[in-house]
C-alpha cells in the first residue's frame, strides 16, 4: 500500500477571490504581514501498490484526468508512505 | 424535432426545460438518463442547469465522465446540436468541447438575479430569431459563473467570434460594473467554432413565458428549431 498526498493549485495567473477574501480577514486579525493567500485542494490517496514509480505515473495520471483542471489548476503528486 | 434532456444525479432544472420544449416550443421532448450510453433518435441534446454529483471537486467535473458523456461527446463532433445551460455549460467545459473554466463568482457568493444580456451574433443555430445587439434579460443562478480562459483562447474566441452572449447594460455596453461574476470579457455564453455547441450561464427555460415574467429565452430553443426546418428542407 501506497499513500499519496495530491496538491491542487490555482494557477499563478488565476485570480483567487477566496484566497483575497482570506488574505483581507487576516490583515483584519492584525497579521500585518499576510502578503497573499492563495487557497487550494488537498487529496490523500491510499494505493494498492507497492510500485512507487507506476504509482506516480499514475496518480499524475488521475489529476491531470480529473482531480486538477488544467486549464486553471496546477497538481503536485507526492507519495509520502508505504505500509 | 426532438429534443433529449440529459439528467444528472443533482441536475434540477431538468424538468424547466423539458416543460419548455413540450408544452411551450410544442416538439418532442425525452429525459436521457445519465447511465445510457447512446443518444440515438435524438435531433438536439440539453445539459440542463443543477448542481450535478453536489459540485464535488469542481463543478461539472464527475458528470463529465458519466456514461452518456461519450454519446454526447460524439453526438457533437458530428455536428449535432448541445445547448449546456449553467451546470450544464460548466459540463460542457469540462469536456473539452467548449474553451476555457469556471471560477468563484468574484464576489464569493451565489447570486440569482435577472441581468441583461447581448445577443453578438444573430447568424448561429441558436441565435437566428434575434436581432444582432439585442438586449435580452435572462435570469442567473450560480455560484461558479466567473468564466476564466488565458489571453490566447480570449483572442481566439473574439477572432472566430464564438462569444454569443455578454453581459451588459440596459444599452448593450459590455461595462465592468454589469458583470455579474468577474466573467472575463464579460462572456455569459460561447459556441464552438464550428458553431453546434453553445454553453451558457444564464438560463433561457426561465424566461420562457410572459408569465414567469418574459419570454426572452425562448427564442433560443425556436432558434434551433428553425435551424432544423432548414436543414430538413435542404
Amino acid at each position: 500500500m501506497l499513500q499519496a498526498n495530491i496538491y491542487v493549485t490555482l494557477k499563478k495567473e488565476v485570480l483567487d477571490p477566496q484566497g483575497e477574501a482570506v488574505s483581507r480577514s487576516l490583515q483584519v486579525l492584525g497579521y500585518q504581514g499576510v502578503q497573499e493567500v492563495r487557497i487550494g485542494k488537498f487529496i490523500q490517496i491510499i494505493l494498492d501498490s507497492d510500485d512507487p514509480e507506476a504509482a506516480s505515473r499514475q496518480l499524475e495520471e488521475m489529476s491531470d484526468k480529473l482531480l486538477a483542471n488544467p486549464v486553471i489548476e496546477d497538481f503536485r503528486v507526492e507519495i509520502v508512505a508505504g505500509e | 424535432m426532438k429534443f433529449g434532456v440529459v439528467v444528472f444525479p443533482g441536475s434540477n432544472c431538468d424538468a424547466d426545460c423539458y416543460h419548455v420544449i413540450k408544452h411551450v416550443a410544442q416538439q418532442n421532448v425525452e429525459y436521457i438518463w445519465h447511465k445510457q450510453d447512446d443518444v440515438k433518435g435524438f435531433d438536439a441534446l440539453i445539459l440542463p442547469g443543477g448542481f450535478s454529483y453536489g459540485d464535488y471537486l469542481r463543478t461539472g467535473a464527475i458528470a463529465r465522465f458519466s456514461p452518456i458523456m461519450p454519446a454526447v461527446i460524439e453526438f457533437a463532433q458530428r455536428g449535432g446540436p448541445v445547448i449546456g445551460i449553467c451546470n450544464g455549460f460548466q459540463i460542457l467545459l469540462e469536456a473539452g468541447l467548449l474553451p476555457g473554466a469556471m471560477l468563484r463568482n468574484r464576489s464569493l457568493t451565489f447570486i440569482c438575479d435577472t441581468v441583461n444580456l447581448r445577443v453578438n451574433r444573430a447568424d448561429t443555430m441558436f441565435t437566428n430569431q434575434y436581432v444582432k445587439d439585442q438586449v435580452l434579460q435572462i435570469p442567473i443562478a450560480h455560484g461558479e459563473g466567473n468564466y476564466y480562459c488565458d489571453g490566447e483562447t480570449l483572442k481566439r474566441l473574439q477572432d472566430k467570434q464564438q462569444i454569443i452572449f455578454t453581459y451588459c447594460d440596459t444599452e448593450g455596453r459590455e461595462t465592468a460594473e454589469v458583470n455579474p461574476n468577474g466573467s472575463v470579457a464579460n462572456i455569459a455564453g460561447i459556441i464552438n467554432e464550428r458553431g453546434n455547441v453553445l454553453g451558457m450561464m444564464p438560463h433561457p427555460e426561465r424566461r420562457s413565458e410572459p408569465i414567469l415574467g418574459g419570454s426572452d429565452g425562448l427564442d433560443i430553443f425556436l432558434s434551433m428549431i428553425e435551424w432544423r426546418q432548414g436543414v430538413s428542407m435542404r
